[in-house]
């Protein structure tokens, strides 16, 4: 590695964040602007897909803009530029490339498409600078589930991933089933401190054949059957021990899989990244569980769980050490897998 | 004055470059493959071709829209992007507009269809009095019956041109009073060169704008909030 610095330009609008950030040498963050979409997605209950993609296209100069004052930077002094390619919404996803290439042409800079699940695990470089490969790590988001084992930097093997919802996915239908609404993580993660997490006991489902994989649309189902069970004879539910109980069973799970990988693979190492890394409650039975067995445990702070551009450049500097150059063919890949290019 | 054009607002990929009065490179691919594989490659040949030094352009116009939203978007993210880089500013051209402009000095009107789905057009009704393009009726989502009514008002001849000819041929046929024709295929589609040198006329009446205030006109709302103004409007009847 030369004792040059390099300084990336990392993008990121794969779902409703419109996000930039300066990165230098993968682990130091210069900047880390996100533009948040959702209150405006709020009204609807959902991330809408052409809501998201239309503001990306108004905010994104201003956030790249903000990116590098913040940095005090300016597009001269970069390196290359990275930016989200896949997985995401396809329109969101377009915005960032497009923009991306065209910054990286006029720049005459090497474009470096970067995928979203690797910059979530990436998160973890940023305020753990001893983290290196190999470690196992779960990627818990609202449309993410992944037990992926990290053997190098750019080289991942997935051993599970969720069967039907992702756990963030399963958080926010139960939140609206409880009335407590849009966005589910947080709202349902507030409800459960008042709530008693063994007062319902949720089934926690196993996929036949695959131990790594999740099911979360049969929790998702038995919350709602538990729901309508109790209007039908008439009684009022708790909706803090519902919350409680089904967050115990997500976690649970969650856990349930993160140890068997320990255990199988031996790994000294565990790390968690994406929305869900940021709920309390998973981030402690994580920390306990790997404390049981001896294993150092790592985890992004909040603002680094959420979709953010610095986790994008973190990854864009190791494919760039990689070698990883894109043309400007490149294109958006809504369900990009980990580890295909 | 070097305007760099672009539309990517249907089928049609296009990008050119305008110097004053010469055209010096026009590329325009009507082809499926998407726009975030054909534009910037485009771009990046036409620049290589013509040895273009893109710190030299002054201004870059783009097809604003309506079109498709996507299309749209990857037109605007890339002439955004390359605003921001280049720190110039974006002319946003009216896709009608622009569509439109090819027929320079036709004797007729030109009325640009574009087909907007849900049985309606993107179009408006456009004239040339002598050198001067006269916008008859700005660009809009409408029935393709209320455009021909405006056809028939005007009373001239027209020319139609746009992906929305095949589809609206027998509406035309059965509702147009006025004699028609239309546009051949090197002048009925999207064309960046003649986004680019219209650009150049709205560049002069000050109707630029920065890149990052830029954003597309698609004429319509998203269905999810189309839908929810709906409901709005019922619940409040």
């Amino acid at each position: 590695m030369s004792d040059k610095e390099i300084k990336i330009l990392a993008i990121e609008s794969s779902c409703d964040e419109t996000a930039a950030a300066v990165v230098v040498n993968g682990r130091d963050v210069r900047s880390n602007t996100i533009s948040t979409q959702i209150p405006l997605h709020t009204l609807y209950g959902g991330v809408v897909p052409e809501i998201a993609s239309r503001k990306h296209t108004e905010r994104i100069n201003q956030v790249i803009a903000t990116a590098l004052e913040e940095a005090g930077e300016t597009l001269e002094d970069m390196d290359a530029i990275a930016v989200t390619y896949g997985p995401g919404l396809v329109g969101a996803l377009l915005v960032g490339v497009a923009e991306a290439k065209a910054i990286a042409f006029a720049k005459k800079l090497p474009l470096i498409g970067v995928h979203h699940i690797e910059g979530h695990i990436s998160a973890n470089y940023i305020e753990n600078k001893d983290l290196e490969p190999p470690f196992l790590c779960l990627v818990v988001s609202g449309g993410h589930t992944h037990v992926v084992r990290v053997k190098d930097y750019g080289d991942y093997e997935i051993l599970g991933r969720t069967v039907d919802d992702a756990a963030g996915e399963a958080f926010d239908k139960v939140a609206r089933a409880i009335g407590l609404g849009y966005p589910g993580g947080p709202k349902i993660e507030k409800k459960a401190l008042e709530g008693d997490a063994n007062a319902i006991p949720f089934p926690k489902a196993k996929v036949a054949d695959h131990p790594y994989d999740f099911s979360f649309s049969g929790l998702k189902s038995a919350v709602l059957n538990y729901i309508n069970g109790a209007k039908m004879k008439g009684e009022e539910v708790n909706e803090a021990d519902i919350a409680a109980s089904f967050q115990k069973a997500v976690v649970d799970a969650l856990v349930d899989h993160a140890m068997m990988a320990v255990d199988e693979f031996g790994c000294d190492k565990f790390a968690i990244a994406g929305g869900v890394a940021s709920n309390g409650a998973f981030r402690e039975a994580m920390r306990a569980a790997c404390e049981k067995k001896g294993v150092k445990f790592y985890h992004p702070s909040p603002i680094l769980c959420t979709d953010n551009a610095a986790m994008i450049g973190a990854a864009g500097y190791y494919d760039y050490l990689n070698g990883r150059r894109d043309g400007w063919d490149l294109n958006a890949v809504p369900n990009l897998k980990l580890g295909e290019r | 004055m070097k305007i760099l054009g672009v539309d990517s607002s249907g089928l049609v990929a296009s990008v050119a470059v305008v110097e004053d009065d010469n055209l010096l490179a026009e590329y325009t691919l009507n082809y499926k493959k998407t726009h975030s594989q054909t534009l910037l490659p485009m771009l990046d040949e036409i620049s290589k071709m013509t040895e273009l030094d893109l710190e030299s352009i002054d201004a870059i116009a783009v097809a604003a829209g309506p079109g498709s939203f996507t299309g749209l978007r990857i037109g605007a993210a890339t002439v955004k992007g390359l605003g921001l880089a280049l720190d110039k500013p974006v002319i946003p051209v009216p896709t009608v507009d622009g569509l439109a402009y090819q027929l320079w000095g036709a004797v007729a009107n030109i009325c640009p269809l574009m087909d907007a789905r849900r049985k309606q057009t993107y179009t408006g009704l456009y004239r040339f009095e002598g050198d001067t393009f006269v916008v008859e009726h700005p660009q809009c989502a409408v029935a393709i019956e209320e455009i021909i009514e405006k056809v028939n008002e005007a009373g001239s001849p027209v020319v139609f041109l746009g992906d929305g000819v095949p589809v609206f041929r027998e509406d035309i046929a059965r509702l147009c009073t006025v004699p028609y024709t239309f546009a051949p295929a090197h002048k009925n589609k999207q064309s960046a060169a003649s986004v680019a040198s219209l650009g150049l006329l709205y560049m002069k009446e000050g109707k630029a704008v920065s890149a990052a205030e830029f954003r597309p006109d698609y004429l319509r709302l998203s269905q999810a909030e189309r839908e929810r103004l709906e409901k709005e409007q019922k619940e409040s009847q």
